[in-house]
């Protein structure tokens, strides 16, 4: 067994908790002085003997990932204990808040849109019924499908390019991405020798990207654009999703749609986005399809030979 | 298809229209059989199938499979491995009296070993759905399963780590950072296994290739593995890259592994080119596997079965290529098939209690999304019930979070965790590596050293100063 489980350490460690709530800092559980055997002298009252600290501390300028921590014992320091809880904390908040709709369509206001914006549900009510049954994410409830084809369907001409707003799984992403990005893409569409036509745009609250093949379908769009809210990662709350299909219809796959991913302030910028989307829609307009053979070209070079070198064995 | 299958509670009498929805019915709740629509639709009409599977002959799963021989080369798999002969000492048993068996002192962890070959998936999958959390610990303690390849791993008192150095742009400096990181925190003993963010032969056989040098310029006794497709890695031994271990994710239906792009021939073949390779030192285990409940239906290939049921069937594929690691990435499929931090702690206690039970050298990414409802207390709880039931290896990540797939799994910090509160050593040649290069300076304590070992501090000193 390792030494600091025996019984004597335990007790002495719940007296400590329960009597010494009010200086928990200038005193440690007995085992460290016990079971030392480090060459500094037995601990001070200073925090930075109670925490090892990494060496190889300054590698995290070569990366994102969480190295380098240090250690209080072998666990982890209390300042990286939060700093992880509070990445948790906004991952969660960008999943659990819901859109703030309202908000969103007067900063929507701020485009000069011509036609007024469709306020669109999917099937799924609420977002505990969202997160468990994907599939009624992807489909508009009747109320929203009607107003789609009551206000033309198939009868009206055709337009270029419906444009959808969804708050997928992060209605963070969606309120502090979605606007600026519209205001960088939305010029290129209009410039050219052939602009894009453009449907009234839609935002949806609990949809998935699949939505908005029913919407184009709907809207008699020969394309759809989904702006959708990414799966947050612990650094990356705010991440955009945008995925495009070509000839949209209820049913389609993945292998349909084409994807950029990570599309935010801090990742892909929208400056880059809208160069790589403008790209892909150009191909697809001239080949009539989207997808998997639609290739994204712009991803071929994402094989990374440069920078240092790997300096553990150089 | 045999059934239907009758149960008689008081004055009502249930039917289950067939084995599959006795089966589904009977199991633990979960959000993924919900979304399947196989789960049972009240409380009591699930404790009810439970008990008409207790009552059920364990040769039934012989005479009724799930999906038909004709269907299914995994079907087809079971049923021609099975082993008669070491299924006759429990083959009278009822699913019931089979847990009362495993959890009696008469299955002795010898008396396991021996009957492993007559156990099929879905008589693993049908006990264990009667089987209580302390029931999984229990018995999976028992069942130890030993692999080799650079080292030994799932010897008793033992846990290895997976050391999983990823990088959203597969950064060579990114990720020789991450891999220095974990090896000084002692990580890395079952497998240096990076996931590609670009998914090519070209890019696999460059992150082979620096793992390979890593360990050759310390002498690390690990192994590395690219988690690519299998026919990319078939591909990267074709042209005479440094492949230990074969990957593949897999499923529990033909139709799933299909979605995946691979069937049996392909695993056999992938792991002929890899023993041609004899790189093993001390064993020859060259397979890698992942799997995970809500695979088959989200490749819409679960043929009406429950998911656990599907997982199980997946260790059926596993075993008959005798990996080195099978690991079970719990949580990271999503909360439409795993809810929350309860289901996923079962779930994962059931994935680790089949496969052991069958044999299968398992391991856990005990992880979730962000999407799911399940925190690092729920990973804390999964961890230290895994710890205790004897699991083979768990993931190694800096700091829990993995930037390149967005999800969060056990730290290094995690896994020093379980050794000093369950006494669990890295595998015995990693260990003797561990002290023999002062990355730690007490072993048997999980002490690692605080300064940074000599062979280390060499390979920092040439790095330009400079950034944070």
């Amino acid at each position: 067994m390792a030494d600091h489980s025996s019984p004597d350490n335990r007790s002495s460690f719940d007296s400590h908790s329960s009597t010494d709530s009010q200086s928990s800092t200038n005193s440690q559980p007995s085992t460290d002085s016990q079971a030392s055997t480090e060459n500094h002298p037995p601990a001070d009252d200073h925090s930075s003997n109670i925490v090892t600290d990494n060496p190889w501390q300054r590698l995290r300028q070569f990366t994102d990932a969480r190295i380098g921590l240090g250690r209080a014992g072998i666990s982890l320091p209390t300042e990286h204990l939060l700093e992880f809880q509070l990445a948790h904390a906004r991952a969660q908040d960008a999943v659990h808040l819901p859109l703030d709709i309202e908000t969103l369509c007067d900063d929507l206001g701020e485009l000069a849109l011509d036609a007024p914006i469709a306020r669109l549900h999917s099937q799924a009510t609420d977002r505990l019924t969202y997160l468990q049954r994907p599939d009624w994410g992807r489909r508009l409830d009747d109320d929203a499908r009607e107003r789609l084809t009551q206000s033309g369907g198939s009868a009206r001409p055709s337009v270029d390019l419906a444009i959808a707003v969804v708050d997928g799984l992060s209605s963070f992403a969606i309120q502090q991405n979605a606007v600026a990005f519209l205001k960088t893409l939305l010029p290129k569409l209009a410039e050219g020798e052939t602009p894009w036509s453009l449907a009234p745009l839609s935002v949806v609250e609990q949809g998935r990207v699949a939505i908005g093949d029913e919407i184009g379908e709907c809207l008699n769009a020969r394309a759809v654009l989904v702006l959708i809210g990414e799966r947050p990662g612990l650094s990356s709350p705010d991440s955009l999703g945008l995925y495009f299909t070509w000839a949209p219809e209820v049913g389609l796959t993945d292998a349909r749609r084409n994807c950029i991913s990570n599309v935010r302030p801090a990742g892909l910028s929208f400056e880059d986005a809208s160069r790589r989307l403008m790209a892909l829609l150009k191909e697809a307009r001239e080949k009539e399809l989207s997808g998997v053979k639609l290739k994204d070209r712009s991803e071929d070079d994402v094989i990374e030979q440069g920078g240092a070198r790997n300096f553990l064995t150089s | 298809m045999a059934g239907p299958y009758h149960y008689t509670l008081g004055d009502r009498r249930y039917r289950f229209e067939c084995l599959a929805e006795l089966m589904a019915k009977a199991t633990p709740a979960r959000s993924g059989d919900r979304l399947a629509g196989v789960a049972a639709e009240t409380v009591e009409e699930r404790v009810v199938a439970q008990m008409a599977l207790s009552e059920l002959s364990l040769t039934t799963f012989l005479d009724d499979p799930l999906i038909p021989y004709e269907r299914d080369e995994i079907t087809r798999l079971i049923i021609d491995s099975h082993d008669a002969h070491a299924f006759a000492p429990i083959r009278h048993l009822t699913v019931g009296d089979f847990r009362n068996w495993l959890l009696s002192d008469l299955a002795t962890p010898e008396r396991l070993a021996q009957v492993r070959a007559g156990i099929t998936p879905e008589m693993a999958a049908a006990v264990s759905k009667i089987m209580r959390n302390q029931d999984l610990i229990l018995v999976a303690k028992k069942c130890r399963v030993v692999t080799a390849f650079r080292d030994t791993i799932g010897l008793e008192g033992r846990l290895s780590t997976r050391l999983q150095p990823n990088h959203p742009t597969d950064d060579a400096t990114g990720i020789a950072a991450s891999i220095l990181d974990g090896l000084m925190y002692g990580n890395g003993d079952a497998v240096i296994g990076i996931n590609p963010a670009t998914d090519n032969v070209a890019q696999s056989v460059r992150l082979m290739t620096l793992m390979d040098e890593v360990i050759q310029k310390y002498q690390i006794p690990t192994q590395s593995c690219v988690l690519t497709h299998v026919t990319n890695t078939l591909e990267a031994i074709e042209q005479g890259a440094p492949v230990d271990l074969v990957f593949q994710s897999i499923g529990g239906t033909q139709a799933t592994n299909e979605s995946f792009g691979f069937d049996l021939a392909t695993l056999a073949e992938a792991r002929d080119a890899a023993l041609s390779l004899k790189r093993g030192t001390v064993g020859d285990n060259v397979m890698y596997f992942e799997t995970g409940q809500g695979s088959s239906l989200s490749a819409n290939a679960n043929h009406g079965l429950d998911q656990q049921t599907c997982e199980a069937r997946a260790y059926a594929v596993a075993r008959h290529f005798k990996p080195l690691l099978v690991n079970t990435v719990v949580g990271f499929i999503g909360p439409e098939y795993l809810f929350n931090g309860k289901e996923i702690i079962r779930a994962g206690l059931e994935d680790h209690f089949c496969g052991k039970l069958l044999g299968v050298p398992m391991g856990c990414d005990i992880c979730y999304t962000n999407h799911a409802d399940a925190d690092q207390n729920d990973m804390d709880n999964l961890l230290t019930l895994l710890g205790t039931a004897g699991c083979n290896f768990i993931m190694g990540i800096p700091g829990s979070d993995d930037i390149m797939l967005n999800y969060q799994t056990t730290s290094f910090h995690d896994a020093l965790y379980l050794r000093r509160a369950l006494d669990l050593a890295p595998a015995p040649e990693f260990a003797q590596w561990l002290e023999a290069m002062a990355i730690f300076e007490d072993v048997r304590h999980y002490r690692p050293s605080s300064a940074l070992p000599k062979a280390f501090s060499r390979t920092l000193a040439q790095l330009p100063e400079g950034g944070a």
